[in-house]
């Protein structure tokens, strides 16, 4: 009875998700698993992470955007990019108790590794611009998606434009 | 047509005594045997099984390349008997060089034997036979054994058919792609998925022995490396710490997996035990590190890196001693490949459009393999002469697997099901 409660909520925290963000719905994470525990299990399953999708969209509201965008091949911060950077560390400090996955993202034009690497280097520049603003380390947690979740589906330099791009989520 | 397969025999006797005084096996597919020669391959007698069989026999035979194999529709059949005495003359008559007989029948044990046979049909001999002990469930690949045996004694080269690929199977739009591991035979057949496409995978790689696999999986929104058991299913976190770790590989005693993991804005390359603990680290320079791959003696590890600007290829030694550049062309090259012969590397080249390339192991004899808008993500045959890889479609990235001949000639495109990308092609199967 109370797993079938969960998948219910689970269901609808996945259709305000795809609502309120531009990356696609979240993989469902595991009923009868507790978010993250031991970082050393070799446990898959004890290693999800749960969005909060109504604080993603406050987030996007009142910061005015969870994503800032990178050049080719590149992982500086431009100065749209801290002003959003900054207008999302001040969200982060007036919302305790939750955690940010800083993501970082790359065009199909890398080669699938490189591009691991290339995200993580995008997550870090974000990450290191949040702390600088008084967010602590301990709220937030980088990861790379490299190029296995584009948002435009085109293969021209406006779509690749929009894929490289750093995302802030919020997580549990 | 009888001269031609004279000299070609000739070549294959020259080609075998050159192996056994240990040369290096010919690189290059073909080498001296680089014709079309025609095969003509039967129903085989003594089960109803006998029609596949030789069907599968005709169509590995096809995919290397080398031969015109014919039939088995359209060619006369013949008896158990004279599986291993054909009656040479009326073979020549229809003009084929070579004949694949052989015959099936039951074993004591349940099991059913499938006997090969290759006849010179020319000079009127048998060339070699051999018998495959099988269940009748597992026919093909007792058809896969016997197109090995007359791949591999026609051309002089290692067999390469009875192997099995992994990859990563791909539906859905490009921007909410499922992707899932799969595992086939190398010809198609027998596709199954071993994961469910709950998580995004990539890169899934065989182990020297082919009984398990290493992937990435991205799990708690990290990609996570993670340890497959292929007969059991069972897997698990390769690396402790929750890390972000890709571009897993074994090492060639299977003991080890090199990894790339990335931390503070710098990716490095480490090694780890399968049994787990502490990942040793093999690289520190500031830059991407990455797509490590170890030469077959497993005494060093070629891998790329941007540390000069661009990603480029370096060597090192299996400790991450003496790293030295090896790639100087133009462009960039990304995702290196060791051969299992040990002389050549396979790697991406980016110059515009991605190519599938190789080059001399020490560096230099670069050569380009393909020409489509993305191939990346180069897998070696384990006789070294075909380069597996994956091809992107321009727009709606559709993604499909893609066999090249080293030696020169177009790319096959491999029968999956659904897209496919990240291929690693198994050693031959026990």
């Amino acid at each position: 009875m109370k797993k079938s409660i969960l998948i219910g909520m689970t269901a609808v925290a996945l259709t305000l998700g795809a609502c309120g963000r531009k990356t696609p719905p979240a993989e469902i994470p595991p009923v009868e698993q507790p978010p993250a525990t031991d970082p050393n299990s070799t446990d898959p399953n004890s290693l999800e992470v749960v969005e909060l999708p109504a604080l993603q969209a406050d987030l996007v509201a009142k910061a005015g955007s969870d994503t800032i965008y990178f050049g080719t091949d590149e992982y500086s911060l431009d100065q749209a990019s801290q002003a959003t950077l900054a207008a999302q560390a001040r969200w982060l400090l007036a919302t305790p108790n939750v955690r940010a996955s800083i993501e970082g993202h790359a065009d199909e034009r890398g080669t699938r590794e490189y591009n691991q690497a290339l995200g993580e280097r995008r997550a870090n520049a974000t990450r290191d611009f949040l702390l600088s603003q008084g967010v602590p380390a301990d709220r937030m947690t980088v990861t790379s998606w490299g190029k296995e979740r584009p948002v435009a589906t085109g293969s021209n330099e406006e779509a690749w434009a929009q894929n490289r791009r750093a995302v802030t989520v919020i997580i549990r | 047509m009888r001269m031609i397969l004279s000299l070609l025999l000739a070549g294959i006797a020259s080609t075998a005594i050159a192996q056994d005084v240990s040369e290096p096996a010919p690189e290059l597919v073909g080498g001296s045997v680089r014709t079309n020669v025609a095969i003509a391959v039967p129903v085989m007698p003594g089960d109803a099984l006998g029609r596949q069989v030789s069907e599968v026999i005709v169509s590995d035979l096809r995919s290397t390349g080398l031969f015109t194999p014919l039939g088995p529709g359209g060619l006369p059949g013949y008896s158990v008997e004279e599986a291993g005495n054909p009656a040479y003359p009326s073979w020549r008559n229809a003009g084929v060089s070579a004949l694949v007989s052989g015959y099936i029948e039951p074993r004591a044990d349940g099991r059913m034997t499938v006997a090969c046979y290759l006849h010179d049909v020319t000079a009127g001999r048998e060339l070699t036979h051999q018998g495959f002990a099988v269940t009748s469930a597992n026919w093909r690949q007792a058809a896969h054994k016997c197109a090995d045996l007359v791949y591999s004694r026609l051309s002089g080269q290692q067999p390469f058919l009875d192997t099995r690929v992994v990859y990563v199977a791909e539906t859905g739009p490009k921007n909410n792609r499922q992707k899932r591991i799969a595992l086939m035979d190398s010809d198609g057949s027998n596709n199954r998925y071993l994961t469910v496409g709950r998580n995004t995978v990539v890169t899934p790689r065989f182990s020297p022995r082919g009984d398990k696999l290493v992937y990435v999986s991205y799990i708690g929104r990290k990609p996570r490396v993670l340890l497959y058991d292929v007969a059991s299913g069972q897997e698990r976190l390769l690396i402790p710490g929750n890390h972000i770790t890709f571009a897993p590989r074994f090492s060639p005693s299977g003991r080890d997996v090199v990894f790339s993991m990335a931390e503070n804005g710098n990716t490095d390359i480490y090694m780890v035990s399968v049994n787990g603990g502490q990942p040793r680290r093999l690289t520190s320079a500031p830059g991407a590190d990455t797509s490590p791959s170890f030469s077959p003696d497993g005494r060093q590890i070629v891998f790329e890196s941007d540390r000069s600007g661009t990603q480029q290829l370096y060597v090192m030694s299996s400790d991450g001693g003496g790293q030295r550049r090896i790639s100087f062309g133009g462009g960039r090259y990304a995702s290196p490949v060791w051969s299992p012969t040990g002389n050549m590397i396979a790697f991406t080249k980016i110059a515009g459009p991605f190519r599938i390339g190789v080059m001399n192991a020490g560096g230099g004899g670069e050569r380009i393999l393909t020409d489509g808008w993305q191939d990346e993500g180069p897998s070696w045959a384990p006789n070294g002469q075909f380069v597996m890889f994956h091809r992107t479609a321009q727009g709606a990235g559709a993604t499909r697997l893609y066999a090249v001949p080293v030696g020169g000639g177009s790319a096959r495109i491999m029968p999956t099901p659904v897209g496919g990308s990240d291929p690693s092609w198994s050693p031959i199967n026990n």
